[in-house]
């Protein structure tokens, strides 16, 4: 485990609220209460098309916890992504605020969200969505330009994330070289390179196969399970859902809350 | 370093989109740095031109001679080192398609004021002991097949008559702008043929070359000269020789003018055509670059790919039409240099080449950098899959 200490994040005890000590040196104890990593207040999206103001998601509110795998589910339109956007960053809210650790991104500026995604968030696609010049390696170490780290570090940081995948023998292949499933490896770990505070996930087995499907959910686990990584999943598939610990569903916008939303 | 990688990779991720290209942007660099050689190659003769040399001529015009009489009068006057005169002969060398400029001077006083024009000892002796003789430069002399000693006979338009010369002396340029295609015989020869079959014409001159002591002395010396003459039969007007050859040249302004226009359009046209390439190849990968605004990466690095790429193929484009005008240039000076004597790609003709190159890769990458800027994330991720 040595060599992947970078992807442990150093947690320090935190208070959050009396009786509830969540983080410690040693790394996550799951089996206490979590502070929420993600809190949701009243989040209102609508996407303007042309005259046409589409109303997508409808005062959303809910939390995710600190070392939480959520899948959110819904039907096709039902604002799933939309919402994964918002949560990542990478789209703004009409209203309501998205808190993720001590940062409401809500108020950040374009510049300052950018900067909040390179340090906080690791991201993976349904189409893997690797750059097709770069080889394997140079893919998972992209993120990692906008480090600190010298280029020696790195490379060891990506060759040891490759190797986490079990890609160590394909770090010198182009994308197109590789399998779809292989392929989804190398984005996990350009997700995870960076020690990132959440993973998000967009249907990131909606292209695969169903054995490379179970490898990719497996490791996916692995890293919640494992290294205490907060996943938020969107998906159709009943089967990668069951891999969360929590599935929210999403219809027509609005959040149901059922059951399902309860920790398995 | 990753960035440069990666702008370096995508240049020629389409191999054949970028091969294409490239090769336009070379074709178009190659014309215009041909035409650019043309408009230089129209300018040599201004280009040339020595400040301390001074044309006098016919104040009403070029084509009215006047009197060999005013050699000794200007001669005499201060600052003014050396005279000379001649005349445009205008002949032809078999067939009127074999031009080449063709003048009679005074040798021994011509060649004090064109040292440029390099004869050896023996040639200048043999030259000014025969009074048929004639130099040539070396390029006309190897056009025709010319040796020493050759008699070359040429038609006369303006003075009628079949002319006879023998071959004297072959001249070198100092350096490579000099004319070599010249052909120069004695005034006398054609003065004593004038005094016999018309002797009107003879005694005349078609203009004066004054080499002055000191080139500021110039202006004074014109002044003196024309001042001179002022209320004779033949005034004249003598300016510096960079002003006279520019006289020639603002006779053909239009044509010249028209050439700058063709070369500013090939790059206007190419300008276009990179456009082009560079709004397709941002549209395929504005995914590609909405995964790295996820990572973090911002508008600047966007801009740094896009502009980077545009600049790997404009640049690569314009380095191979560079290298390729060279040859181009003297198969097109060979083939034309009955009308360009002088046709060398210029510095600042290669200079013109690169800045044009730059322009082209700037304006290509504009609009598809500010596209791809702009574009959302969220947007941009949707269209991929």
């Amino acid at each position: 485990m040595t060599s992947l200490s970078f992807l442990k994040r150093t947690f320090v005890v935190v208070t959050w609220e009396p009786n509830q000590i969540v983080l410690s040196a040693e790394g996550v104890d799951l089996a206490e209460p979590k502070r929420p990593i993600v809190e949701i207040r009243n989040i209102f999206k609508s996407y303007h098309r042309e005259n046409l103001v589409v109303p997508v998601l409808h005062d959303i509110t809910f939390d995710i916890a600190d070392g939480e795998f959520l899948a959110l589910m819904g039907p096709s339109g039902s604002g799933k992504t939309t919402l994964l956007n918002l949560l990542a960053g990478i789209d703004k809210a009409d209203s309501g605020m998205i808190r993720v650790g001590d940062v409401d991104i809500t108020t950040l500026s374009e510049t300052e969200l950018a900067h909040w995604r390179a340090n906080n968030v690791g991201f993976i696609f349904q189409f893997y969505n690797l750059i097709p010049v770069l080889r394997a390696v140079e893919n998972v170490e992209l993120p990692l330009h906008l480090t600190a780290l010298s280029r020696r570090e790195r490379r060891e940081h990506a060759e040891t994330a490759l190797r986490m995948v079990n890609l160590d023998h394909r770090m010198d292949h182009y994308p197109k070289e590789m399998s779809g499933g292989e392929q989804q490896r190398v984005a996990i770990a350009r997700a995870i390179v960076t020690d990132p505070t959440i993973l998000v996930a967009d249907e990131p087995t909606g292209d695969l196969d169903r054995a490379s499907a179970g490898e990719i959910l497996a490791m996916m686990q692995s890293l919640n399970d494992d290294m205490g990584k907060t996943i938020i999943m969107v998906t159709h598939d009943p089967r990668a859902a069951e891999r969360a610990k929590v599935i929210r569903h999403l219809d027509k916008g609005f959040m149901n809350h059922d059951a399902s939303q309860d920790p398995l | 370093m990753m960035l440069l990688k990666i702008l370096f990779r995508n240049a020629f991720h389409n191999k054949l989109r970028s091969g294409l290209t490239i090769l336009g942007i070379t074709v178009a660099i190659l014309a215009f740095g041909l035409l650019r050689t043309v408009i230089s190659a129209w300018y040599s003769g201004v280009e040339a031109a020595s400040a301390s040399r001074l044309i006098t001529r016919n104040a009403i015009s070029i084509i009215f001679p006047l009197p060999i009489a005013y050699n000794e009068k200007i001669r005499q006057i201060e600052g003014v080192k050396h005279v000379s005169y001649g005349n445009w002969f205008g002949g032809i060398y078999i067939d009127e398609k074999n031009f080449f400029p063709n003048f009679c001077v005074e040798p021994k006083t011509y060649m004090a004021i064109y040292p440029e024009f390099v004869l050896t000892p023996q040639e200048t002796k043999a030259f000014l002991a025969d009074r048929k003789g004639f130099v040539a430069g070396r390029k006309l002399a190897t056009r025709y097949g010319w040796k020493i000693g050759d008699t070359v006979t040429l038609k006369g338009t303006i003075f009628p008559g079949n002319w006879d010369f023998v071959l004297r002396g072959v001249y070198r340029g100092r350096d490579e702008t000099i004319d070599e295609t010249q052909f120069l015989f004695h005034w006398d020869y054609l003065n004593e043929t004038m005094k016999k079959v018309s002797p009107r014409r003879a005694d005349q001159v078609g203009f004066y070359m004054i080499a002055v002591a000191r080139p500021d002395l110039s202006p004074d010396v014109a002044l003196a000269v024309d001042r001179t003459f002022k209320n004779s039969l033949a005034e004249t007007l003598t300016e510096t020789e960079k002003a006279f050859n520019q006289g020639f040249i603002a006779m053909s302004g239009a044509i010249v003018t028209a050439i700058q226009m063709v070369s500013f359009v090939v790059i206007l046209i190419i300008m276009a055509v990179v456009a082009n390439t560079m709004a397709m190849t941002t549209r395929e990968r504005i995914g590609d670059y909405a995964i790295m605004k996820t990572m973090g990466f911002g508008g600047g690095a966007i801009a740094f790919m896009i502009f980077g790429e545009s600049l790997v193929i404009a640049l690569t484009g314009c380095i191979v039409g560079m290298v390729l005008t060279f040859p181009a240039a003297a198969a097109f000076g060979h083939s034309l240099s009955t009308y360009f004597p002088i046709f060398l790609v210029s510095d600042e003709t290669l200079w013109l080449d690169l800045l044009a190159a730059l322009l082209i890769a700037v304006c290509a990458a504009l609009i598809p950098t500010r596209h791809a800027i702009r574009v959302g994330i969220a947007d941009g991720l949707r269209r991929i899959g």
